[in-house]
């Protein structure tokens, strides 16, 4: 591994000038259990590495907050998995981060270090979707929301401006009472990369919201508004032709090794049906 | 080893450029007050091994799939491959060096011996240390629970059924009266990432 600075600083407005002075050339760690690898394996070479667990501003806790949760920018996965808020109101949220990596994984990767490096395949991404998120951001010119839905751009890539870094990550209140649930295909059980991974909340006002990853270059957010999916009694023929047209613009890779695209829009179309389903029995039950 | 020609620096610096100096880092390891000059590239688990000579923490994968090179960091498991040992600074880490205490092995290590967990023995540390993380988090756990706590750590000889049994025989021996001592060190609390800088001074040096 190539040798690099190591900055520590312990406020925001340090590493925000850390980052403006030392502009590409500079990364930012706080889990590392991306950043490390690529560090080791020679993709990524910056003169600067900025340690930004020290930050008193960037913390690990996850707050209520205006009748919804901000999850500080270094909390980690085994948090948001074990979090009894998130599992009862979130609960798809909690089950995405619960099946990243492995615990040792889980006891170091944070959720804002994992929509930073923005998989198409992150674990967290279509929960996240699903409820809305919104992230909150950090740079030169001060503060700014970013809706999750305009963050993703595609594997590793961004909307955060140069010099911006994220600080929070606000799960707003919900409207109405919901279901949801994430799940995902992998190639065996325990720790893989997911070769389909899907959300779905069904709000009691009869929206329902999936969101799929793992199936083109970035996470992808659709929703159906008419209400079929969300009617417990509506045939299932039809929702899965509703998902099928839903679920149109996935285009999976010819080039991944973990499966082939015809499985993947096989599996994300299961998936989706079955997390349907799912999800109506939670809203049933009161089970978040 | 491939480097996308987009990644490639255009002037490669040599290995150690004096751009970084090294970092004083104070942590406690196994129950003994260390401090060392690190170079900032350098992980946790070269540091152990090669600067500490702690070399039961083992290299393998060197991208957090196998588990070899667990240790506990603040109570938490970590792979130490994917952390560098400036990070550590102010923590208290456990490796499998420090299971064993007074000249008696942990209970974990009897169980592996007593069921025959160990076959070629390189995984075996990591197995230990995470088996240890879970116990104290979970005294009790399910073999499903066993399965999901020890899923980041491969045995390539394939005794998973020795190991889960080991792990459930030694959760079930820490119930018996006078049986062996609970597991050693506070259980974990929260999960976060690094804590102050102080060192701990809960731990004299040995």
């Amino acid at each position: 591994m190539r040798t690099f600075a190591y900055e520590r600083p312990t406020s925001l407005g340090d590493a925000i000038a850390l980052l403006a002075e030392h502009g590409p050339e500079a990364r930012l760690l706080v889990g590392g259990t991306d950043l490390i690898i690529r560090l080791r394996d020679g993709s990524i070479a910056p003169r600067t590495v900025v340690d930004l667990k020290r930050i008193g501003e960037l913390d690990a806790e996850i707050r209520e907050h205006d009748g919804g949760l901000v999850i500080g920018a270094r909390t980690v996965m085994t948090a948001i998995a074990a979090d009894a808020r998130i599992r009862r109101d979130y609960r798809a949220l909690a089950e995405g981060a619960a099946v990243v990596g492995s615990v040792q994984i889980r006891n170091r990767a944070t959720l804002a270090g994992n929509i930073c490096n923005a998989s198409p395949a992150a674990d967290t991404a279509p929960a996240l979707l699903v409820y809305g998120t919104r992230v909150v951001a950090a740079g030169p010119s001060g503060s700014r929301i970013i809706p999750i839905d305009e963050f993703f751009v595609r594997s590793g890539v961004t909307t955060l401006a140069d010099g911006e870094l994220v600080t929070a990550i606000e799960l707003p209140r919900l409207a109405v009472r919901q279901g949801s649930v994430a799940v995902r295909r992998t190639r065996r059980r325990g720790h893989d990369l997911a070769s389909v991974t899907l959300a779905c909340s069904v709000g009691a006002d009869g929206v329902t919201r999936l969101a799929y990853g793992s199936l083109g270059p970035r996470p992808v957010l659709v929703s159906d508004e008419t209400g079929l999916l969300a009617d417990p009694s509506a045939p299932e023929e039809g929702k899965a032709q509703r998902l099928e047209s839903l679920f149109s613009s996935a285009s999976p890779s010819p080039r991944s090794m973990r499966a082939s695209p015809d499985y993947r829009l096989a599996m994300l179309n299961v998936l989706g049906l079955r997390a349907v389903g799912t999800a109506i029995e939670r809203l049933a039950a009161g089970a978040g | 080893m491939t480097v996308s020609p987009e990644h490639a620096p255009a002037t490669a610096r040599p290995e150690h450029a004096p751009a970084a100096a090294s970092h004083r880092v104070a942590f406690t390891v196994n129950g003994r007050a260390r401090s060392i000059d690190v170079a900032p590239h350098h992980t946790l688990l070269e540091v152990l091994r090669d600067d500490l000579g702690l070399t039961g923490t083992k290299e393998c994968c060197l991208v957090g799939e196998c588990g070899a090179c667990t240790v506990l960091v603040d109570d938490v498991s970590v792979d130490s491959c994917l952390m560098f040992a400036v990070e550590a600074d102010g923590s208290s880490v456990t490796t499998v060096e420090g299971l064993a205490t007074g000249g008696r092995l942990h209970r974990l290590q009897q169980a592996f011996m007593d069921t025959g967990a160990v076959q070629c023995g390189f995984c075996i540390p990591g197995q230990l240390i995470a088996a240890q993380a879970l116990l104290a988090d979970t005294p009790n756990p399910s073999r499903g629970e066993v399965e999901d706590g020890l899923a980041g750590n491969l045995c390539r000889c394939a005794g998973y059924e020795q190991i889960i049994e080991a792990v459930l025989m030694a959760a079930s021996a820490a119930d018996r009266p006078g049986g062996p001592a609970t597991i050693e060190g506070p259980a974990r609390t929260t999960p976060t990432g690094d804590r102050a800088s102080t060192p701990d001074a809960s731990v004299a040096p040995q």
